[in-house]
Parts: C-alpha cells; structure tokens; sequence
C-alpha cells in the first residue's frame, strides 16, 4: 500500500495559447485535508479537472492507494471513489434533497423507483456526518450553505473516498464557513480524504494538514501547513513578498454626493429584487455593499447606472434626480462606473485599448471633429497616456485590441478609462475577482487614491476582506434590503456575517 | 513559417482570397466530371473581366463595361447587408428593400415631373428613402420592442414583392409584366459609356454605387456615428453601459442599410430597363448581397471586391454557355465560396490545434 491516497506524477496540460499545468505533481496522504493554493489561473481547476476525469492529461500519471489509474470520465472518477463540490452547485431546484442525491444513479425495486431507501440513506449519512439536512426539502427552499451540503451528500451517497471542494467559501457568509470548516474536520475523522482548492490563505491555516501551491501551471512545492505562516504561504503562491494590509489614511468625509431613497426593483420576471433601500454616499468616502451574491447587488447597480428600469425611489447626484436621465446623461452627470462583468459592460473586446478608452465620451469635442470625423490620433494620444499611468502591460500598446489582454490589465483600461473622467461618484462592483495579486493591490490602491481626491465611491464587493480594507462605511445587503450601515470600526466580520443572513436583531448585540 | 500561416487565417482578407480560390478549384473539378473543358469556363471568365476573346483574338470592351454594370447591384445589396452586420444585425430584408426602391422609382420615373436631370435624381432619390424605410422600421421594432430583425426583414421581403405588383399594375400602360416606356428625363444611361462600350448598358448608377461605397467607408471607420455602430456590433451589452445609443445605433443603421439596397433598386430599375417591370418575382440581388457581404468581411473595400467578383460571374454565364460549359457553374460556384466562408471558423479550430500541438511539442509531451 502506497503511503499516497492520490498521486499525480508528471501532469501536464495544454490549451491552445495556454500551458495549464506544466509537469505538476502532487501527492495527497490518506486521510488529510491537503489544500490546493494558487492565484486565479494558476492551474488548480485543470489540475482537480484532470483528477475529475473532465479533462484528459497530455501527459502524466495518475496513481490512487498506489495503483495506476486512468480517468477517462468523471462517470470513471465517482466509480474509482472520488467525489467533487463544485464553485456553482449543480442542483435541480424544484426538485427534493434525496431527488437531488439520487439523480444519475436512481435505486430501484422491482424496476420501480425506490426513494424510500435511498430517503434512509440519505438522513442516515447526513447524521453521520451531522449535516443536519432535511431529506425531503425543497432545494429552492434551503440557503446556500444547506446546498453545498447537499453537494457534498451527493458525494458520500456514492461512497466517495476522496471529495474535492473547489473553492467552498466563495457563496458563503463567515458564518456558514466556519460551519463548513467542522464538517470538513468531521469528514476527516470518518475517514475521508479531502482536497481543498482555495486561494484563501487562512482557511488553509485553520482546517488544511499539508498544502501544495502552484503558480502559472507550474508546481512550487508542498509543505505542512502547521510549519508556515500565511505570509510564507502568500509569498509561495505569489512569487515575492505581498503586502496584505492598504494603507488608507483617515479622512473627513465631505457633503453627501450621491443618495438613494426608497429603491425599489424587479428584475426581468416581476420578482423584486431592492426594496425601499436608502443610501448616502459623501465626497472622500467609501461605501462598500456587503453581501452574499444575489440579494440584489447587480440590480442595485443596475438602477443607479441606468442600466435596468427602477420601479420606485430616486436617485440624485450632486443635488440632481438622476433617475429619469439616460445612461449617457448619467455619466455626463458624473457617474462613473467599473462593471463586475468587465467582459461583457466594461470592455468591447474587439476594440483596441484607445477605442476603449473613449467608449463614453467619443462624442465630445475632443474626439469628434467636423462631419462627425473622428480623431483618432487625439485617441490613441491618451490611451497612451493612460497606458503609462496605469502601467496596463500590452503587446501593441494603444493598437492592441482589449480582448488579448489579460484580465488584470483588462480591469486596468477600465479602471484607467472611468478615473480619467473624474466622475463625481464612482461605482465599483467586484473590482478585483480574479485578478492576480500585483492587480489585485494596484486596483484597490487606485480606488484608495479616488477617495483621497474627494470622490464619492460606492463598492459593491463578496469578498468581506475587500469591503473591511477598503471601506469607511459598510451597509450590509440581505434580500434587497440595507440591514444596517455601520461605521467600518464599529463591526467585525463575525457580525456583518450575522447581518448578511439577515439578523438585525442579532447585529445589534 | 508557422507564424506566416497563423498571420494569414487572422487575416480576414486572406482567408476570403482562399475561400474564392477553393470555390473555383472544386467548380473546376465538377465541370471536368461532367466532362466538358475547365479551360472554356476560364476563357469565358477572362472574357468577361478583360473583354478579350482567346479563341479568335478579338477585343471587346463592352464585356468589360457589362462586368461593371450586373456588380453595382451586388455590390450595393453588399453593402446594405454589411452596413447592418457590422452593427450585429442579420439584414434578409435587402431583397424587399431593393424592390420597393426599385417599384418606387419607376413610379416617380412613369408619373413624376419630366424635367430634365432632376426627374431621375428624384427617382433615385425616392428608391433611396423608401428602402431606408423599409429598413428603419425593421430597425425600430428590433431596437424598441426586440422584434428579430431575421424575421421581420423575412417577412417584409414578401410584403414588398406583393405590395411591388400591385403599384406596378396600376402603373400608366401595365400589363402583367411591364409598364409602359420611362420618359427619358427618368433614364440614368450614360451616352459617352455607350458609344466606348458598344452600347453596354453602362450607366450612372456607377457613380452612385462608387459613393455608395464611399459613403459606408467614410461613416463606419471614420466617424463617431460609426464608432458607435461598431461598438454596438461588437458588444451591444457593453456599448450600452458605456452610454451609446443603442436603440439609436440599431434604428439608424437598418435605415442606412435600407438606402444601399433601395439605391440598388433605383439603378437597376432606371439603368437597365427603358419600361417598368411588373415583377413577378424576386431578382436575388437582396440575397445575393449577403453573400457578398460574407465574402467581403462587410467592408467597404471587400465588399466591392466581393460584388465585382459576383458581376463577373454573372457577365460570364452567357459567354460559358457559347463555350458548352452550363451556366449553372457560376451558381455552384457562388455557392461553394458561401459553404467555405462558413468553414471559416473551422479553419481557426484548426488553427487553435496547430498552436497546441507546437506548445506541447515545446514543454515537452510526446
């Protein structure tokens, strides 16, 4: 018998432009929680794809108890034992809990569907494990944390030995983490091996036994999580030292520039999605929206930019009702805007970086001459401008087209292009989801110096840790509605989590 | 080498000059199979571009003009497709614009003022217009009411030929296939083409098409309504956000689009007609225009490439039948050159695989 439950030797991977994973090993013991740690891209989906079986390795073994294996399909991976949660569950919704566990391999008696045992089964593991989920609830009708439990229920029902998680806590509020923490410990202790794929350092801290980190595909080494710091483990994942913590230096806040009263919308299926939300934001000062995806963040953004219709409530800027203005007078008005869909609102890909830096204001003057001629040179002039002021890395500078680059310089051309409007009230949404960490420091050290010049800024972000760097006051977001602004050193994460799942009472204590 | 090749299936142009070339070489194969010379079918086609007979030596330049007059139409059903593609709208409906401009013309040319030069401008003038709103209402129930502009341009065509006959047959002198004479004040001929070209039907439409082409350059690369298009066309989600007009952008470009093949009707109906024509059905050069398009890259120098290419094509039928070679080639060919302007896209796959098979020859993996 092996000392290795998994084993993968030599793997290597391609996609067309892209080396994934470049001759990367890792060994995971039996029994442990081994934490995969990289940045976005670093090759730690392929990697777990490949375990999968979703992928096929160009070359590289793959070798289980020390056995060679060859996962052709992940129908192959479920069979060999191994089990996958997924980012973005895959969940029938109006479907019950055991239909869920049950689908793809359904028990039957006599040729006739038996839920009946399987019901059994399934309350019989979810005690074992103490997941404590109803068997016969609806999934529509359970929160997000119950899910992913019914993810990994799925997982134990076909006997897994070895259950990965790609990246767990990212739909989860602080509390349902350190929930998820346990059962994972518990999972352990039943004798399951399990892989955690994160780029969160301290979950790895508090749950992983051995850590292995890749970086652009390639692997960097494997270490015992109890023998290293988070500040080691960053500096493994990223290459050189990271400063974690912005330095953001106190400021009066100014007069209010932006103040929604009353918001209420529905999105495209009658269903409403803000209500009667009020919110001032002042000159130097950020607000950050603190949520779990999906309480109504993108239609909130949506009815400030104009972007989708609001029902009820108004919007003013800088003493102005902008709620009846059209998208261009919006940002005439001083609206600025970083979209979290970068690709799809931010940036049209198939213009280069000076078509993208004039996207909102072509029409002006500067641009447009007689017979709505275009001046192109006075473009390419300040995109070069702010290709040197925002340090955006191309292959052809202002030429080059803005789908070829990558994502963080990406995010760049349109952080470059909204700041260089001088908006009066910037809108931030998710500005730096999956981005590498030089982007990630650089795009909030920018937002940091847009408050210092006395722009109002609004921050709609998942990430806790990014709202509590950045954010003077935070108003936390549950269902469409504002639970609570607080003063950023008045809360703690532990209880902006409360608020999250929409206790104010509890908030309050 | 392999970055020649990667440059060359980037490269729009090139793979349109590959596409033709494919269509040709399999069209060359098939005359073979049935047995008659390709050769004949290159000396029809040589004919039709240079006007020269390899057979007896001789030189005509009327074939040459004759070239030039059946790609007007083609070229500006082109760009009236291209116009609407590059702001990411699939415009069939350039055949029903193309015959209400057409019907509207020999309206004004059979009932309008005879006077000399401004009866045929206000002919045109009024094809122009109609076809803009023919393809600006498209345009408005897209951008208004998300109505698919495919189907509503599907529909409109049939609404145009119908609507087309029965304007036309109550036309001065109409029976069920033409009208009576245009008073030459609506005529569009040329007479200096005609006495160089032997009497081709050669006519100013030429020029209309030449600014027509123009036009588009001018408004989609140059200037900011274009810009707006463009963007629109790429990422429509994104133009928006960023405050351009899209409902503005969409209405106005299914009008432009509308005036090419409205113009397009107006020439071919005062150009190479001396009567007006109670139709009975479609003249194809709406649909023929997308495939120019496609083969153009819906620009405005492709396009016109692409349309000078179908022209010549079509020049040629006549002179390939003279030769025993069946006309229908030319059909077959047009064909081919669309089926492989689809196959574009498997020629990047293709391409995506090469790259990866160097990578992996690169880190290594047999």
């Amino acid at each position: 018998m092996s000392e290795y439950a998994i084993e993968m030797r030599g793997i290597t991977k391609t996609f067309p432009g892209v080396v994934a994973n470049d001759t990367v090993t890792l060994q995971v013991r039996s029994q442990e929680i081994h934490a995969l740690l990289g940045e976005n891209g670093a090759g730690k989906s392929t990697l777990m794809s490949i375990l999968f079986g979703s992928y096929s390795a160009d070359s590289g073994q793959i070798f289980l108890d020390g056995a060679e294996v060859f996962i052709k399909n992940p129908n192959v991976a479920t069979a060999l034992g191994i089990g996958m949660v997924h980012q973005h569950f895959k969940l029938v919704q109006n479907y019950s809990v055991t239909e869920n566990i049950v689908l793809g391999m359904e028990p039957t008696k006599r040729r006739l569907l038996d839920l009946k045992s399987a019901r059994a089964k399934v309350a019989r593991l979810s005690e074992q494990y103490g997941l404590s989920v109803d068997p016969d609830a609806l999934i529509e009708d359970i929160s997000v944390g119950q899910q992913q439990r019914v993810e990994i229920l799925k997982t134990l029902f076909r006997d897994a030995k070895i259950i990965i998680f790609d990246e767990p806590t990212a739909v989860l509020t602080p509390q349902e983490i350190d929930e998820l923490m346990e059962i994972l410990r518990k999972l352990r202790r039943e004798g399951k091996t399990i892989l955690l794929i994160t780029h969160k350092l301290r979950e790895i801290k508090e749950v992983a036994d051995r850590c292995t980190v890749l970086r652009r595909g390639r692997y960097i080494g494997t270490v015992d999580v109890a023998g290293v710091t988070e500040q080691e483990l960053a500096e493994m994942m990223v290459g050189r030292a990271v400063k974690f913590e912005i330095d953001k230096p106190d400021q009066q806040a100014g007069r209010v520039v932006l103040s929604l009263k009353g918001l209420e919308v529905t999105d495209s299926t009658g269903l409403t999605k803000v209500r009667d939300l009020s919110l001032d934001v002042h000159e130097g000062e950020i607000v950050g929206v603190a949520g779990v995806d999906g309480n109504g963040q993108s239609e909130l953004l949506g009815a400030i930019t104009g972007l989708l219709p609001l029902s009820q409530g108004s919007i003013i800027l800088d003493g102005k009702n902008i709620e009846r203005y059209t998208i261009r007078e919006r940002i005439e008005a001083g609206l600025g805007y970083i979209p979290e869909d970068r690709q799809k609102f931010g940036l049209v890909a198939d213009f280069t970086i000076a078509e993208n830096s004039a996207l909102k204001n072509y029409y002006h003057r500067r641009y447009t001459k007689r017979f709505g001629l275009l001046d192109f040179s006075a473009m390419d002039g300040e995109a070069d401008s702010l290709i040197e002021q925002f340090d955006i890395r191309s292959a052809e500078g202002a030429a080059t087209k803005a789908g070829s680059l990558s994502g963080g310089n990406q995010q760049k051309v349109i952080v470059a292009r909204e700041i260089s409007l001088s908006p009066k009230v910037l809108i931030v949404a998710q500005p730096t989801r999956g981005l590498d960490v030089g982007a990630i420091e650089y795009i909030r050290r920018r937002i940091i110096e847009e408050r210092a010049k006395g722009r109002a800024i609004l921050l709609v972000s998942f990430e806790l840790d990014e709202i509590m760097n950045l954010c003077d006051r935070i108003a936390t977001i549950s269902k469409g509605q504002i639970i609570a602004v607080n003063r950023q050193d008045e809360v703690n994460e532990y209880q902006i989590g409360l608020m999250m799942a929409g206790s104010r009472a509890e908030a309050a204590q | 080498m392999t970055t020649t090749k990667k440059r060359l299936v980037d490269n729009d142009g090139a793979v349109s000059v590959l596409v033709v070339l494919m269509g040709f070489l399999v069209g060359t194969i098939l005359v073979a199979l049935v047995g008659k010379n390709p050769l004949n079918m290159y000396k029809a086609l040589f004919q039709a571009l240079s006007g020269y007979n390899i057979d007896n030596g001789r030189m005509n330049v009327r074939y040459i003009a004759e070239t030039l007059n059946y790609s007007v139409p083609f070229i500006l059903c082109g760009l009236s497709m291209g116009f609407a593609k590059r702001v990411g709208l699939f415009n069939i409906g350039g055949e029903g614009q193309y015959i209400m401009g057409l019907t509207l013309a020999q309206t004004v040319a059979l009932l309008g003022p005879q006077v000399v030069v401004l009866h045929w401008i206000l002919a045109i003038l009024s094809a122009i217009v109609i076809g803009a709103l023919w393809g600006g209402v498209v345009g408005l129930l897209k951008a208004k009411y998300e109505v698919s502009e495919v189907v509503s341009t599907i529909m409109l065509n049939y609404v145009a030929l119908y609507l087309s006959r029965i304007i036309c047959l109550q036309l001065p002198g109409a029976t069920t296939y033409k009208t009576a004479n245009f008073p030459t004040t609506a005529l569009i001929e040329n007479r200096f083409f005609q006495t160089i070209t032997h009497n081709s039907l050669l006519n100013n439409g030429i020029f209309m098409m030449v600014a027509a082409v123009l036009l588009f350059w001018y408004i989609m690369e140059k200037t900011s309504l274009g810009y707006g298009m463009r963007a629109t066309g790429f990422n429509k989600d994104a133009a928006r956000a960023s405050g351009i007009p899209v409902v503005k952008s969409i209405s106005i470009s299914m009008a432009i689009s509308g005036a090419f093949a409205g113009l397009a009707g107006g020439i071919v109906a005062l150009g190479s007609f001396k009567y007006g024509r109670v139709l009975a059905g479609m003249d194809n050069y709406g649909f023929d225009g997308i495939a120019v398009a496609l083969v153009g890259n819906c620009t405005a120098l492709g396009t016109t490439l692409a349309g000078l290419l179908f022209g010549l094509l079509k020049n040629a039928q006549a002179l390939m039948q003279g030769k025993q070679i069946p006309k229908e080639i030319t059909f077959i060919i047009q064909g081919l050159i669309v089926i492989f302007i689809a196959l574009r896209s498997a020629l990047k796959l293709y391409q995506e695989y090469l790259d990866k098979r160097q990578l992996q020859k690169e880190v290594g993996v047999k």
